[in-house]
């Protein structure tokens, strides 16, 4: 019985953890965020020298074989760094998806190539969570047809992978004709995401099941948005108990006082279990297929809930600076808010968790 | 991440579960919480004892079972026993805060003396700790013991001293030492509840319910051996107490067992054409809950596994007793919210659900977040030991002088 991190994985979350201390300081990120393409060339570098790319690709296609539960590590710690790099989608869903449910063929085309870097491949499923301004994909004939919002890892991606509205997996190319990409803009910019419109875009599917691997992305992007959620709430309480450590009024630190106090305990209370949640979410995933679902969908839902609460507090307790661009905390702000939404808001992922559980009536 | 307990604990849950299926016929059932032990409760201890399921650790020599510590078996047994929903044992402060206390820090002698009787439910006692000016700020305790002919006399007042009715003996901290600073000056005594000069008044709190008592001292004459550590020593000794009850108030199982009911009242109860969980807003809540629970569960989980690998627990642990607290709480909050106009009977009114039950637990439980070191106490600790935070400075001045008031009277009559 061991309930925690194995000395490998340890191992694995200190050296990203230094890795991006060196590559991926405050400024860098600065930098990228003001650039009409936000992401980090030279992170992204760091990042496939560490092999992350190939951390979730079997390793008969030249991957490292590794788990969820390795891949959320890596998660918190690019969201503590807030590293403007692909990483949910590129290095984890698609890795999943092609695996799961893809021919021979398709594997041996792409999985080598994700796992060194050379193609990265963007992920649209948000319609199989909630649809938003009548957007959907239909295929016919192998040809796609509607849009797909919240294309994810969307800048620099060779294809995607899209879900239809059947639940079905397609592989496009990112330059097919009747494929029109579009960049949409979030808060957070150090990730990318886009819209595709397909009019009749030639798309090749992946393997007809049901549903199960689009519920396996489901749930394996929300286990590693919410690890995201956890290592950006961890910085911000670090970030927050460090400001008031050195911040003097009245003659006193202000971490001295109680209001201030209170604020920073409340949100390590919080935050803390959200931690043993997500590892236990990540390692259902990979080991306790049963639960993987509904263990995903409380991760995801706890942690936006509890790092709502924590973006806001942390902010509160560095005063009129946490509100000011100079310190750059809202970089943590904006990354916690997009892991919220992303893949589903929290009402929307505990309806889908009730669901799996049978409580609510099939309508 | 390897939750396999092993094989050999395999054998060992099987067991348990053998046992509980076995005996369960002969269990009190789960609400018989009276203070002085039913004779179906005293039996039920003694044959769990004797199987190793509760005292498991404690020497046999002080009426244990006396196995090696085994954290996973004891978790196991826990487990079981709240999975089964089958009492494991006696609980109360005796066998939770008393027994571990002397048997890290008791006499040769009183361990013979105390432990065996109070494990078998055969001796019941109560925790004089808190008193009116000593609640968050323990060690301002003023109950005073001085010595008069070789024994303590003991003055003063406790509350919150539960169980005091039916207690046979208490644990009582008092200020031995009136010139010594405050957390050196106090002494951890023992003694009957019979002794003359003990008054014990209820305390009837929100719930109408008196779960508390208050209990007065005047001349209580307490022999010199009753005595846990040295003099002076009382404050090391009670704490090592507390972290036992922060502990006792977390319990992940428990949690797990409310939820359960939650659910369980959330199908049943219904609400005009569908039940309380068709609300899509009480569904949302009870979902969010059971997140929270999850949280805690895999939380006590990393916490397990830190005693294992001999780690500290941390933060882990810290937050425990806050959040599982405020946790319970809100499962109550919902459960009558769901319940509507109904989760307002009570007082075996008709219609009432459950005895009451929820409306007890709903309000019984803010009591929990504020006894056994008040939420703010809690996040003080969590700030202060487990974010290094800087400690709030001594308002010397103000202090100094709202003691030199407070402490006028009683002062004189101490030192008289």
């Amino acid at each position: 019985m061991d309930f925690g991190l194995s000395q490998d994985q340890r191992m694995l979350r200190d050296a990203v953890a230094r890795c991006l201390a060196d590559t991926c300081p405050l400024d860098q990120v600065r930098e990228c965020a003001e650039r009409d393409n936000p992401l980090s060339d030279n992170v992204l570098r760091a990042v496939q020298d560490l092999g992350i790319p190939g951390m979730l690709v079997p390793e008969e296609h030249g991957g490292l074989g590794m788990t969820l539960l390795d891949a959320a590590i890596v998660a918190e710690q690019l969201a503590y760094a807030v590293a403007p790099v692909p990483f949910l989608a590129s290095h984890v869903l698609t890795p999943i998806a092609l695996s799961e449910a893809g021919s021979e063929e398709q594997k041996a085309h792409w999985l080598p190539k994700i796992a060194s870097g050379e193609a990265r491949i963007g992920v649209a499923i948000s319609e199989t969570i909630e649809v938003r301004d009548g957007a959907g994909v239909s295929s016919a004939a192998g040809k796609l047809n509607g849009t797909a919002l919240f294309a994810l890892d969307f800048e620099g991606a060779d294809a995607f992978i899209v879900a239809d509205s059947g639940g079905r997996l397609h592989l496009v190319g990112a330059k097919a004709s009747g494929l029109k990409a579009i960049a949409l803009t979030t808060i957070d910019r150090t990730r990318s995401v886009g819209e595709l419109r397909f009019d009749g875009a030639e798309a090749e599917p992946l393997a007809d099941d049901g549903g199960a691997t689009v519920a396996r992305l489901r749930a394996a992007g929300r286990v590693i948005l919410a690890a995201d959620s956890l290592g950006a709430g961890q910085a911000m309480i670090e970030k927050a108990v460090d400001y008031a450590g050195q911040r003097e009024q009245f003659g006193r630190l202000i971490g001295s006082f109680q209001a201030v106090k209170h604020m920073c305990a409340e949100m390590a209370a919080r935050h803390e279990p959200c931690r043993s949640l997500v590892w236990y979410a990540a390692h259902a995933f990979d080991a306790v297929p049963t639960e993987a679902s509904l263990v995903a969908c409380h991760a995801k839902s706890h942690t936006g809930e509890v790092h709502r609460f924590v973006a806001r507090t942390s902010t509160e307790v560095h005063g009129g600076m946490g509100f000011t661009d100079l310190i750059g905390l809202h970089y943590w702000f904006k990354r916690i808010e997009f892991d919220r939404q992303v893949l589903g808001g929290p009402e929307t992922v505990r309806a889908e968790a009730a669901a799996l559980q049978g409580w609510i009536k099939a309508a | 991440m390897d939750l396999e307990y092993g094989p050999e604990y395999d054998v060992f849950r099987k067991q348990v579960r053998a046992f509980i299926e076995a005996h369960s016929h002969l269990a009190p059932p789960s609400s018989d919480r009276a203070a002085r032990p039913s004779s179906k409760a005293v039996e039920w201890q003694k044959l769990l004892i004797e199987h190793g399921y509760t005292a498991r650790t404690i020497p046999q020599a002080y009426g244990g079972y006396g196995a090696e510590p085994d954290i996973l078996q004891s978790r196991i047994i826990a487990e079981e026993f709240a999975r089964a929903r089958v009492p494991g044992g006696l609980s109360n402060q005796g066998i939770s805060m008393f027994v571990p206390t002397l048997l890290e820090l008791g006499t040769e002698e009183q361990k013979r003396r105390w432990i065996e009787p109070t494990l078998k439910g055969d001796v019941v006692w109560c925790q004089g700790y808190s008193e009116p000016g000593a609640g968050s700020d323990l060690a301002n305790l003023k109950t005073s013991a001085h010595i008069e002919n070789d024994e303590f006399v003991v003055n003063g007042q406790k509350i919150w001293t539960s169980t005091a009715k039916q207690a046979d003996m208490i644990f009582c901290l008092v200020r031995t030492e009136p010139h010594a600073p405050k957390h050196g000056g106090i002494s951890y005594l023992i003694f009957s509840m019979d002794t003359p000069g003990i008054e014990v008044r209820p305390l009837k709190t929100m719930t109408g319910h008196a779960e508390f008592n208050e209990v007065f001292f005047t001349d209580v004459r307490v022999p010199m051996h009753q005595i846990v550590g040295q003099r002076g020593q009382g404050w090391f000794v009670a704490n090592a107490t507390l972290g036992h009850e922060r502990g006792m108030l977390g319990d992940p199982d428990a949690l797990e067992n409310r939820l359960q009911a939650l659910i369980a009242l959330m199908q049943e109860e219904r609400l005009g054409q569908g039940r309380a969980i068709d609300n899509p807003v009480l569904r949302d809540r009870l979902v969010a809950l059971q997140a929270e629970v999850a949280a805690m569960k895999y939380n006590g989980m990393r916490i397990l596994s830190n005693s294992l690998r001999g780690e500290p627990g941390g933060m882990a642990k810290l937050i425990v007793k806050l959040q599982s607290c405020e946790l319970a709480h809100q499962i109550s909050a919902l459960a009558i919210d769901a319940m509507g106009e109904l989760g307002i009977l009570y007082h075996h009114s008709p219609r009432e659900r459950e005895g009451g039950a929820w409306q007890w637990n709903y309000m019984f439980q803010l009591g929990l977040i504020i006894g056994g070191g008040t939420a703010q106490i809690q996040k003080n600790i969590i700030a202060e030991r487990g974010l290094e935070m800087p400690r709030e400075p001594k308002l010397a001045k103000i202090s100094d002088a709202a003691k030199a008031t407070a402490d006028m009277p009683r002062h004189k009559q101490g030192s008289a």
